[in-house]
């Protein structure tokens, strides 16, 4: 039988003033179970709480019941009381008699009659408590950001920074991601490579980033602070620690035409290859789709110019497992398949591309030197019309993207102001729904655009673009002056809506992390834990989360780092203990708690269990990990045996809270 | 017993980070509502179990409401979404069965929504009181 | 009148027994009378010449046998499957009930089975023995001697509503392979839900008083696989037993249903073994047919793996309030 204690609080007038607290405590003196009842005017006080404190000890309490304001107010308060008087905090209930009493109900004999309710509810409930203790699990001081572009990077930076080793895996040969291919950012204008690369450069020499490039994640186990991951490092062919990056077999490979993906196709690179001058690592990369030497057997031209030795076509796969205890997701995004928009005439001209190409064609290092020539013919382009929101807000199915991709209306005013002041001869259209330019210095940037370097914005959609000759015949409305325009343009670029990398989908499920409908991963909260997936241990930095811009990446970046950093400073988590168990003697093994646990926390296994008559069985059974837990209790209702419960609110506990209230 | 004395019973499951934070905040601006309605906490509307609904009715309660976060809002991101389901299948097969739909209700209340709390605790409380005492789910061995 | 007979279904048995295929055969026994078949387990050839029967009295549903059997003894056990059956079977592989490499399922098509209780109504007592000829039943009786009975009218109320002779899983079939069926299953579920609160409440309380809790629904119901239910267990603070109060039965039979809400595939096992003839059958309906209207066509054990309804959600599903304005302007 337990020993309750019932504290019942006046707080001054705000609950003393509606309820008869005295009463109150007199009436609860008749609970079975109760064996000390008292009032006081601030139970909350110093002295309040050593009456608490002081009553536990003398009347050898096993559970308190504080009538008082909110739990959320001082639960917590009082909880640490009871700790101190050597109770399990998890021994107290309060019965919310003002927030929910005293100060809702006018009249001293109706708010006194539920207060007594209240606390014998609070009492029934607090019979049934068990004291819990919360669990530990320890946490290994390692990070895992995966995707090695600017959010990626800067994550990465930030944790080393803080003196944790991290691994920065990226699927490409190099780190850098799209920001390496941009050519300036909005809206300063200083350019990518020069504010990226020396970054790249710091995170190949920090001392504790380790960085797997060419690589991928294939599987990951574990939970927060001990998550098991396996990466897989693929076969570049290219021993990484012997390669200088000369670049000599770069120049000499006889296999010249193979598209090179970092110019997005528009001209070609030999089948070994280095992305770019300033790739980190700067080791070659052989294309095994493309060498001949991997594919028949005959060549091997750049093994003989190799002075380091460092060709190997024997190369497999390798495989790394690695313990961590935190992860970032950092996919980042691609720009849409322009395939559903053949209206735009994208597959039948060369002269009609996306806003990353057009990056590329203006590019120093770019296709053309950074001389924005035509990809058809090479000439300059005399008109150029930028077509806005090409599959961002779209409704149509199938089609392009509800959302907003965000960064387009600055990109797209960057490229234009930039072709104005280079080739100021060029006239240059942009169509839009709306522009949107929140953000610093953004919208001045927009204005520059227009006023003073006479970029035509014009409110409308194009609705055709067909190749005529060496022109493209642009159709399009303009909604503000109400008239059908039609403009022979040299050259169209899409700003085509960004979408998250298909890879973070496949990642999502190894991490049970969730998604919303559009692939984006889900924030814990979307205002308060914007960083954090609700997949404890797993953040979030980056576009993967929503479209961004650089500095807003970054800021994330950094704070997501910051969670990271938070949790691994930590030498043992510690659970919270009011979660989901299950009883494995009841348990079916059925999966149905598997599938609605919002956080991945329940796994199962075979165990044995020994029969009455001596056999073995083998059953499949749940079990929850207490890691990951969160204690929402959807499991619990999903289970039609009741093997799964909840600790701290079990089915008897507000069975028993439902008796008290309905009595 | 005359009609006006009828005072219904009824459990309001609230959970704990909208709306029982919701109940506070009606709490914390004076707002009224009647003291039939009791409260009990759980961590996530997704918690109640129809069993308890049930118990609740078998026990003397006229009415039993739930409140949660609103749909897309949820602490624990999916937990209301399974709680809709839920108690879209139960009210519909207690409807089926011929218990007064108007007894088992279903709303999202936010943190900040302290005056819907109220109101709405107001409203149930009088839609219950009208359809008086709770006979087809009362369980006889429960009567005082 | 049944498409395969006995004996193909023995001889099949026999020889997989024989090429140690399996090592047991689930099947249904032949009772003292022709109606009262039992579910069995038979070991040999011999076992099975002598006990096994397949006729219209062979309604059991053995997939929720395999979850003790499969764990009772190694090998694998064969198992005749109607096409009903096959749903269930699914339905418990997706729950991880079983292990399917233990299990050699056979399906036998099913014309429909009879209803002992309809052919009561219509021949009165003192049944002796059933035949079946043709569509036609003939019925051997001690006081009114043979009486013949259209075949039809003495189907069991899920087989006339049946919705499909087509199997959904099996490792060999005996027989013709049948097709998904047009049914009015949800008939009654419709004229119910047209009814007034007040009908429909004087209608349950008049079926529902009826049960006398001898659980004989829940201890047939493939999806009520619970290692402990919850309403057998001390623990669950919602334990009854004895029927003593119109609260329990409306309780239990809720909860029942509730617990196998999207998990249900309509066998109607639960009907066919009421004692107390009540429209169990009913409340599932009930559920299937709300889960069809609120979240589209579901069909539990259709394929092994789905998710069910109730650990699935979208985000526009539609509101409880809604849910139950519905209800009988659903019809």
């Amino acid at each position: 039988m337990q020993r309750i204690g019932v504290f019942v609080c006046w707080c001054g007038t705000n609950i003393a003033g509606t309820v008869d607290v005295h009463a109150v405590a007199e009436a609860l003196k008749l609970e079975p179970g109760v064996v000390f009842s008292t009032d006081y005017q601030y139970m909350c006080s110093q002295a309040g709480q050593q009456i608490i404190s002081d009553a536990i000890t003398e009347h050898k309490l096993t559970g308190i019941v504080v009538c008082s304001c909110s739990p959320r107010m001082h639960e917590a308060t009082f909880r640490k009381t009871a700790e101190k008087a050597g109770l399990n905090p998890y021994m107290v209930e309060i019965a919310n008699i003002r927030e929910q009493c005293s100060w809702v109900h006018k009249e001293m004999p109706i708010g006194t009659e539920k207060a007594i309710m209240l606390a014998k509810a609070a009492v029934a409930k607090v019979s049934l408590n068990a004291p819990l203790i919360p669990g530990e699990s320890p946490v290994t001081k390692r990070a895992l950001v995966i995707g090695g572009g600017i959010a990626g990077i800067q994550t990465a930076l930030d944790i080393a920074d803080a003196g944790f080793p991290v691994d920065l895996v990226e699927t490409k040969p190099t780190i850098g991601g799209k920001m390496a291919q941009l050519d300036k950012t909005f809206p300063t204008l200083d350019c990518a490579a020069c504010i990226l690369t020396p970054k790249m450069v710091d995170v190949a020499q920090h001392e504790n980033i380790r960085i797997f490039s060419y690589s991928e994640v294939v599987e990951v186990g574990g939970f927060v602070g001990n998550f098991n991951v396996k990466i897989k490092k693929k076969a570049r062919y290219v021993r990484e620690e012997l390669c200088t990056g000369c670049g000599l077999c770069t120049e000499k490979c006889p296999q010249k035409k193979v598209a090179n993906e970092f110019n997005l196709g528009m001209d070609n690179r030999r089948a070994i290859y280095i992305p770019f001058a300033q790739a980190v690592p700067k080791v070659a990369t052989i294309d095994a789709a493309h060498c001949t030497m991997l594919k028949s057997g005959k060549c091997g031209v750049c093994s003989k110019v190799c002075t380091a030795g460092a060709i190997d076509y024997k190369q497999q796969d390798e495989y790394i497992e690695e313990t961590y205890g935190a992860i970032v997701a950092a996919t980042g995004f691609n720009p849409i398949d322009m395939g559903a928009f053949d209206e735009y005439a994208y597959s039948k001209s060369p002269d009609v591309i996306t806003s990353l190409e057009f990056e590329r064609l203006t590019n120093a290092a770019g296709p053309t030197g950074g001389k924005l020539l035509r990809p058809s013919d090479g000439k300059h382009p005399q008109k150029i019309v930028f077509v806005q929101c090409v599959g961002s807000r779209c409704s149509e199915a199938g089609k392009g993207k509800e959302y907003c991709s965000k960064i387009c209306c600055m990109y797209t005013a960057k490229h234009a102001m930039l072709t104005r002041d280079k080739y100021p001869d060029t006239d240059v259209y942009v169509f839009y729904i709306d522009v949107r330019t929140p953000g610093k210095n953004f919208d001045e940037f927009y204005r520059r655009a227009v006023e003073e370097y006479g970029v035509h914005y014009i409110k409308g959609m194009v609705g055709k673009i067909e190749p005529v000759g060496d022109k493209l015949k642009v159709q399009a409305s303009d909604l503000l002056d109400n008239r059908q325009l039609k403009i022979d343009a040299d050259l169209v670029v899409l700003a085509a809506a960004i979408e998250p990398d298909k890879s973070a989908r496949s990642l999502a499920t190894m991490l049970t992390a969730s998604m919303d409908t559009n692939d984006f991963f889900t924030e814990a909260h979307p205002k308060l834990r914007p960083v954090e997936s609700p997949t404890a241990g797993v953040f979030l930095s980056g576009t993967c989360q929503g479209p961004k811009d650089i500095p807003e990446t970054v800021s994330q970046a950094g704070a997501a780092a910051a969670k990271v950093i938070g949790l691994l400073a930590k030498d043992r988590l510690t659970c919270n203990p009011c979660i989901a168990e299950s009883d494995e003697m009841m348990c079916n093994g059925c999966s149905s708690c598997e599938r609605v646990c919002p956080y991945g926390a329940i796994g199962y296994i075979d165990k044995e269990f020994r029969m009455p008559d001596r056999t073995v069985k083998i059953r499949r059974v749940a079990k929850v990990n207490a890691a990951v837990c969160q204690g929402c209790g959807c499991c619990t209702v999903t289970c039609p045996s009741g093997a799964m419960d909840l600790k701290g609110f079990a089915n008897k506990q507000i069975m028993a809270e439902v008796d008290a209230l309905c009595l | 017993m005359p009609v006006t004395d009828y005072k219904p019973k009824i459990v309001a499951f609230c959970c704990n980070w909208c709306s029982y934070a919701g109940a506070d905040l009606a709490g914390n601006n004076r707002l009224n509502y009647p003291a039939e309605v009791k409260i009990i906490r759980v961590p996530c509307s997704c918690r109640v179990n129809p069993m308890f609904i049930l118990r609740a009715f078998q026990r003397g309660a006229d009415g039993v409401i739930l409140c949660g976060c609103h749909p897309g809002d949820c602490h624990y991101t999916s937990g209301n979404y399974y709680t809709r389901r839920r108690m879209a299948l139960l009210f519909s097969m207690l409807d089926y069965l011929g218990i007064e739909r108007e007894r088992t209700r279903v709303e999202w209340v936010s943190a900040a929504e302290g005056a819907k709390f109220a109101a709405t605790m107001s409203d149930f409380v009088e839609t219950v009181a009208a359809l008086g005492e709770n006979k087809r789910l009362e369980d006889l061995r429960c009567k005082a | 009148m049944q498409s395969v007979t006995r004996k193909a279904l023995i001889d099949r048995a026999a020889a997989l027994l024989a090429d140690g295929t399996v090592n047991r055969v689930y099947g249904w026994k032949k009772g003292t009378f022709a109606y009262d078949v039992t579910p069995a387990l038979f070991e040999s050839a011999e076992e099975l010449e002598r006990d096994f029967v397949f006729g219209d009295f062979c309604g059991a549903n053995f997939s929720k046998y395999l979850i003790a059997e499969t764990r009772r003894k190694d090998g694998k056990v064969l198992v005749f499957l109607k096409p009903c059956d096959t749903y269930s079977f699914n339905q418990l592989l997706t729950e991880h009930r079983f292990d399917r490499e233990k299990v050699y399922a056979v399906g036998v098509p099913c014309e429909g089975m009879a209803d002992i209780n309809k052919i009561r109504e219509l021949a009165g007592d003192g049944i002796a023995d059933v035949a079946s000829e043709g569509d036609k039943l003939i019925v051997h009786t001690l006081f009114d001697g043979d009486i013949e009975l259209d075949a039809a009218e003495c189907l069991a109320e899920r087989c006339k509503n049946c919705k499909s002779r087509r199997h959904v899983a099996y490792d060999e079939l005996i027989g013709e392979e049948g097709t998904v069926r047009e049914n009015g299953r949800f008939d009654q579920v419709e004229a119910l839900e047209a009814m007034t609160p007040d009908e429909r409440f004087a209608f349950w309380q008049n079926e529902l008083s009826r049960c006398i809790r001898c659980n004989a629904c829940r201890d047939v119901c493939p999806a009520c696989t619970c290692e402990k239910c919850v309403f057998g267990n001390p623990e669950s603070g919602v334990e009854n037993k004895a029927i003593s109060d119109s609260f329990e039965e409306k309780m239990f039979h809720i909860i029942r249903a509730f617990h196998v809400a999207g998990r249900c595939t309509d066998c109607g096992e639960c009907s066919r073994v009421c004692p107390q003839h009540i429209p169990l059958h009913l409340l599932n309906r009930k559920f299937i047919h709300d889960i069809d209207r609120f979240y589209g066509d579901y069909q539990a054990g259709a394929e092994v793996g789905s998710r069910a309804p109730l650990v699935d959600y979208t985000l526009g599903d539609l509101e409880p309030g809604d849910a139950v304005k519905g209800g009988s302007a659903h019809a």
